[in-house]
């Protein structure tokens, strides 16, 4: 039962406030990945969830225990750094076993932990190998193998995947989402990047200086943001945003925009009523915006004219630059668009899933 | 979790303290208190007649001068050797030959040093072979040879060579290694610009060297201070060639009068106390 | 057409070593210079005492003189050198290792250990760097004449090890605050406490700086001629070469056939530390730059 909470923590460093009455409850079991641009507070809440900086103000409960002011060791957690932090001078087997000798473990009760944790990470044939002399990729397997084979309540991870390559990357994802079902342990993870977020977590908390800005699922993060960072933070490429006014005539309602304007699907209609007559903020993801020719079954928006400022072909989609009017659009669309730079051309801008937020807080404004 | 435990921190640092305090600490503030006291049993309260003696007795006044001769000729040409030898050696494949045979002599004692030079000065009446390096030097070259020991004209600059001969060594790998960090990049952007070597050296290489120039000057001018072996083994001072740390080891061993000697001290540390500052200055901004 | 374009670069070729000659000549003629004074004495040590006193040693080897070993036997049996030999090392080697033990503690502390005001401390730590061990000598000489250490082995070894703190303390503690934090911060969340990260972890990896300060210090002391001739007075059964040499130099200061091989005898460890290990001495050189 490997709960955690953070109860109006505060951590400040001289004049600097990091992390800024911070509220988290971990579930036991959960995978969690606080996440947010470096500078945020996501590692320094994780280094006084491990023990490694003090609380300047509020508590930390792990399970139902207060630990402000109980040292790393006794906190009975693991943590894997972004550097690996092996032991440069022993051996895979060393680094692995480091903690349980610490804890006086007998050989044969160690011995087979080691080369469990070890297989499980795929490590067991480099056991007698130095940190030197191992790959990337399997430095990290060692860090986390040194991690688990203490079976620690709670399992930090800062950054692991950072210093891998773009392929490994991806694939090491998907054996860290296996390893915590295997292990069935609570999961703490600081990634500044939303993709490791979204494809591993349980929950995300979006953080933005010092604060947590939004909590809940992935899928929750990505179809109703709480406000204008997180809605930018997560999704890749990132939601476009436009001001526009809110105006009803004879038709509906539409928005007019700097140099262009969209109508406001019929059913979408009441969440804008009530800003008539003022300007707010909306926002519409890439993927939401389609060449009009290959317009996905049951979007029934008006086209909407746009000039093409740049093309860029991944393959399997394309991104649009597009400028409408003076207000600059990304459009990830279908690949078979016959669309070039120059050209001027008309998108489906799929309204029905269309964020609003009010141009003074950044708070989403609907209900 | 490392602020608890502050008294086991204190533990760890208590024997190194403990000796400071006792060795440095201590005796500097003792020897500043005694430096106003005179007689035998360090009994006598004198006020500033200790230093009243230093700057007004010509023997002492002579110290001040060496001392001073020290600073600027060592430092200067053991600085300028340095830099030097340390732009020609990057040049050239046996760098590191070169390197550690100028290097040499900063592993030896300073007193074997002396005991070199004193070798390298003998002096034989004209009338003799010349068994010494430097006078036979000169007499091959068709002057006569020279007391360089004894001389008072030429002395000091003798025994400043022998200093010369142990620091360059220290200059060239300091500078050296200062050189070697400067990016070839730079240097390559400096060419590409249209600088020849010349203009490179004086208005890229010496602005980056700087902050290591400094170093050596400030540890040289430390050393040029605190000169004692060489002086003590070569002429014991004698012949117009005295220094403060020597002139303070005779105050107290063949004058026994311990208050003028630590006078002596007081003095050398306030010449040094502006290099101390420098390094702490240095050692914050790092 | 090949032929020429070879003869042309061969030409350049002469041209740029012919261009770049005075380097050579003004790099070689220094190096030379450097060498000439330690050459003299060395030669010296092995000729005879008759030969030294009339003839310029480099004539040593125009002439067919004799070489001898009488000299080394006459300065370490009838002159103590082999005695004081075992002094210097007797004063260099315990002096060294209580240093770097001391020290290292110490700089772990400054380094890892949350010492209220540490900060302040460390600066007076490199302000005592550079401060004259001439500062200290009248006190600490009464204080040994009163806890009768004068003329004793711990007396020098106390001295040096205080004076060598300062240096010792700076070189180490600005090695282990680079050691990556990560590692440390490891072994505490994995159950290390201070020692055993002292022990296991920090020692093992700063062995490299550990035995450039152990060279670097061992060679200070054993070079020392200052703190061994007040705190040991000029008594000959403890006295290191460097105090016995310049006793050599006020007896016999123009009998070089001693001087010579005694000088020699000294630098013969220096020198071997010294090729054998130029690596970790360079690396101390550099590191205490700032020390006097």
């Amino acid at each position: 039962m490997a709960r955690v909470l953070f109860d109006h923590v505060t951590k400040r460093f001289g004049e600097f406030t990091a992390l800024r009455d911070f509220n988290l409850e971990i579930a036991d079991k959960e995978f969690l990945v606080l996440v947010g641009p470096s500078g945020c507070g996501k590692s320094t809440a994780l280094r006084m969830l491990a023990g490694l900086e003090d609380i300047t103000e509020g508590s930390i409960f792990i399970e139902e225990r207060r630990v402000n002011g109980v040292p790393a060791k006794d906190r009975d957690i693991a943590m894997v750094f972004q550097s690996y932090a092996l032991y440069p001078h022993m051996t895979v087997y060393d680094n692995i076993a480091f903690g349980l000798r610490l804890r006086r473990m007998p050989k044969d009760e160690m011995d087979p932990k080691v080369k469990e944790a070890a297989s499980i990470l795929g490590v067991d044939t480099l056991l007698d190998r130095k940190p030197g002399q191992l790959s990337g990729g399997q430095r990290q397997r060692v860090a986390v193998a040194r991690a688990i084979v203490r079976e620690p309540k709670v399992f930090l991870l800062d950054e692991p995947l950072s210093n891998l390559d773009a392929k490994l990357r991806v694939h090491t994802r998907a054996e860290i989402s296996k390893l915590h079902q295997r292990l069935g342990t609570t999961f703490v993870y600081v990634t500044h990047d939303q993709v490791e977020a979204m494809t591993m977590a349980d929950r995300i908390a979006v953080m933005n200086e010092g604060i947590i800005q939004q909590v809940g699922s992935p899928q929750k993060l990505y179809d109703e943001p709480v406000n204008v960072f997180v809605a930018g933070f997560i999704g890749s490429p990132s939601m476009n945003f436009f001001e526009a006014e809110v105006v009803e005539n004879g038709e509906g309602v539409r928005l007019e925009g700097e140099g262009f304007v969209v109508d406001v699907p019929d059913d979408r209609a009441d969440d804008v009523r009530g800003f008539l007559g003022r300007r707010m903020v909306f926002g519409v993801r890439p993927e939401n915006i389609h060449d009009k020719d290959y317009v996905p079954a049951g979007i029934t928006a008006a086209p909407t004219a746009v000039k093409v400022d740049v093309t860029e072909p991944m393959g399997n989609e394309v991104f649009l630059h597009l400028m409408a009017g003076d207000t600059k659009l990304l459009a990830r669309v279908d690949p078979r668009t016959a669309m070039r730079a120059g050209d001027r051309v008309e998108v489906v801008i799929d309204m029905e899933r269309m964020h609003i937020f009010d141009p003074e807080t950044k708070e989403s404004a609907l209900s | 979790m490392r602020t608890r435990l502050v008294t086991a921190a204190w533990l760890w640092v208590l024997p190194a303290f403990v000796l400071l305090g006792v060795f440095l600490v201590y005796p500097v503030v003792n020897t500043v208190y005694l430096s106003f006291f005179s007689g035998r049993d360090m009994s006598t309260f004198v006020g500033l007649d200790n230093y009243v003696y230093l700057v007004t007795h010509p023997e002492t006044i002579t110290v001040f001068r060496n001392n001073l001769l020290w600073l600027v000729l060592f430092t200067a040409t053991t600085v300028a050797l340095g830099l030097l030898l340390a732009v020609l050696s990057n040049q050239v494949r046996y760098e590191a030959l070169a390197k550690a045979i100028i290097f040499i002599p900063m592993a030896v004692s300073f007193t074997a040093a002396a005991v070199i030079w004193r070798f390298m000065y003998i002096f034989r009446p004209p009338q003799f072979e010349q068994t010494g390096v430097v006078n036979a030097a000169f007499t091959a070259l068709g002057f006569d040879p020279i007391p360089w020991i004894t001389n008072p004209s030429v002395n000091n600059y003798a025994l400043i060579a022998a200093g010369i001969w142990m620091w360059t060594g220290f200059a060239l790998v300091v500078i050296s290694a200062g050189l070697k960090g400067i990016s070839a990049e730079v240097l390559e952007a400096a060419r590409v610009d249209g600088a020849n070597e010349i203009q490179i050296f004086w208005h890229v290489i010496l602005p980056m060297l700087r902050s290591v120039l400094v170093v050596v000057a400030v540890t040289l001018i430390i050393n040029s201070l605190k000169v004692f072996d060489l002086v003590y083994v070569m002429t014991f001072g004698n012949f117009a060639t005295d220094v403060l740390a020597n002139r303070m080891f005779k105050e107290m061993f063949t004058f026994g009068n311990f208050g003028r000697a630590s006078a002596v001290a007081v003095v050398l540390l306030l010449a040094i106390v502006p290099m101390m500052l420098s390094n702490v200055r240095r050692f914050r901004r790092e | 057409m090949a032929k020429q374009v070879i003869a042309l670069s061969k030409r350049e070729r002469l041209l740029r070593a012919v261009s770049r000659g005075p380097l050579h000549v003004a790099i070689i003629a220094i190096c030379l210079m450097w060498m000439v004074p330690s050459t003299g004495l060395f030669v010296s040590s092995f000729r005879p005492k008759d030969a030294i006193a009339t003839t310029g040693w480099w004539t040593a080897f125009s002439t067919a003189s004799e070489f001898t070993l009488a000299n080394y036997q006459q300065v370490l049996t009838a002159q103590g050198m082999a005695q004081s030999f075992m002094n210097s090392l007797i004063i260099a080697l315990p002096a060294t290792l209580l240093t770097v033990a001391v020290a290292a503690f110490a700089a772990y502390a400054f380094a890892w250990m949350d010492l209220p005001g540490g900060e302040i401390i460390f600066l007076v730590v490199v302000g005592l760097l550079v401060v004259p061990i001439q500062l200290t000598l009248i006190p600490v000489l009464r204080m040994f004449a009163s806890a009768g250490l004068t003329g004793t082995f711990p007396a020098v070894w106390l001295a040096h090890t205080a004076y060598g703190l300062p240096f010792a303390v700076f070189l180490l503690r600005n090695f282990f605050i680079a050691l990556p934090k990560d590692l440390l911060e490891s072994a505490f969340l994995e159950g290390a406490g201070h020692m055993r990260v002292f022990f296991r972890i920090v020692m093992p990896l700063s062995v490299p700086s550990l035995a450039a300060l152990f060279i670097f210090q061992f060679l200070w002391l054993w070079n020392d001629l200052l703190v061994a001739l007040v705190y040991l007075g000029g008594f000959r059964n403890v006295a290191p070469m460097t105090v016995t040499i310049s006793n050599l130099v006020s007896s016999f200061g123009s009998e070089w056939h001693l001087l010579t091989s005694a000088a020699f005898i000294s630098m013969m460890l220096p020198l071997v530390v010294f090729f054998a290990l130029q690596r970790y001495f360079v690396q101390g050189i550099l590191a205490g730059a700032v020390k006097g």
